[in-house]
């Protein structure tokens, strides 16, 4: 496996100046390496087997925790997967817009329909 | 136009629209690339109205047993640690193609659509084991919303394996290479969209309790 970075297909968005560009304090433009993509999959393998933890409730009983611990564990996987795997950290904020329009579109539409349904009650 | 020349073609398009030359596009971007993103985004609001579908139904059972009452979660643990590791296997396919190394994004490439399949594998088989149990797509509103929606995933999931294996064989007959690795990121991007829909899924569904 290489520890080289990916950067030939990126665009060169610092000579750009370009209103799209990511921040100048991203890290660079490149990609990272394949090494930090597998630290990632490993901290994904890991909240994930947390995750699955909270269902041996004779092991350790989290209560009232259970539920908002599994939604930030989600959160942080689905954080990571966009950011690093999807590559959001590094590429132009305009797909990230693009994405987040579409997923609070979706979250706001959605918390309102369970909310008329009473789902919450 | 077979598949593989299909996404073939779609990458030397990609190269005649902006993947390698920012300039080529109104706003310095690939116009290919934003579209799969906006596609993304469109696809939130297609699971997010399946998932909310579901959760106001779970309960409803009409006395007949419900999918919650039949949930295998340390298998359903396995399948979605097997989808999360094909996340990790399509970003190296994709590192590897970028870097000009066929060979090894073929392979990784290969891996990510072995491993998509022994994700829908284990999806018939706990749907076949469901039915056994007495919980199929009709027998309450409980069981069709969670059919619907895992169906659906399930679709999501088997076309990014077709995808997948398009772009392998094109790999084969040397029709992917380093020019047009803008490709296997688009199809890297729906991959890894599946996937994280699958940790919505498994932690909303599966994880949290029903009542």
């Amino acid at each position: 496996m290489s520890d080289t970075t990916v950067s030939e297909h990126t665009e060169p968005a610092a000579d750009r100046h370009d209103e799209h560009a990511p921040d100048e304090h991203d890290e660079g433009h490149d990609h990272p390496s394949d090494w930090a993509y597998v630290k990632i999959a490993v901290v994904l393998a890991v909240v994930t087997g947390l995750e699955v933890f909270t269902y041996f409730e004779t092991v350790l009983d989290w209560g009232a925790f259970l539920v908002p611990s599994l939604i930030f564990m989600m959160i942080v996987k689905f954080y990571l997967v966009v950011t690093w795997f999807m590559h959001l950290r590094f590429d132009s904020k305009l797909f990230g817009r693009m994405f987040t329009a579409g997923l609070i579109l979706a979250v706001g539409v959605y918390l309102v329909t369970l909310t008329v349904f009473e789902f919450w009650v | 136009m077979s598949a593989e020349a299909a996404v073939a073609d779609a990458g030397h398009a990609a190269d005649h629209d902006g993947g390698h030359d920012p300039h080529a596009t109104t706003t310095g971007l690939s116009h290919t690339k934003l579209a799969m993103w906006v596609f993304l985004g469109s696809e939130c609001l297609l699971f997010g109205g399946l998932i909310s579908t579901y959760l106001l139904y779970k309960t409803r059972g009409n006395g007949r047993t419900l999918p919650t009452d039949v949930f295998d979660i340390p298998f359903t643990s396995v399948s979605s640690f097997v989808l999360l590791m094909s996340s990790l296997t399509m970003v190296l396919a994709l590192s590897a193609v970028t870097r000009g190394e066929e060979e090894a994004g073929r392979t990784w490439l290969l891996a990510t659509a072995l491993l998509g399949g022994v994700f829908i594998g284990g999806q018939v088989y706990e749907f076949t084991s469901f039915v056994r149990e007495g919980v199929a797509f009709t027998t309450n509103p409980a069981s069709s919303a969670f059919f619907t929606l895992t169906g659906f995933h399930g679709v999501h999931v088997s076309l990014g394996i077709v995808m997948l294996m398009s772009l392998f064989v094109a790999s084969l007959k040397g029709k992917l290479t380093q020019r047009n690795a803008e490709t296997v990121e688009i199809v890297g991007l729906y991959w890894h969209f599946v996937d994280i829909v699958w940790i919505f899924i498994f932690t909303v569904i599966y994880l949290i309790p029903a009542d």
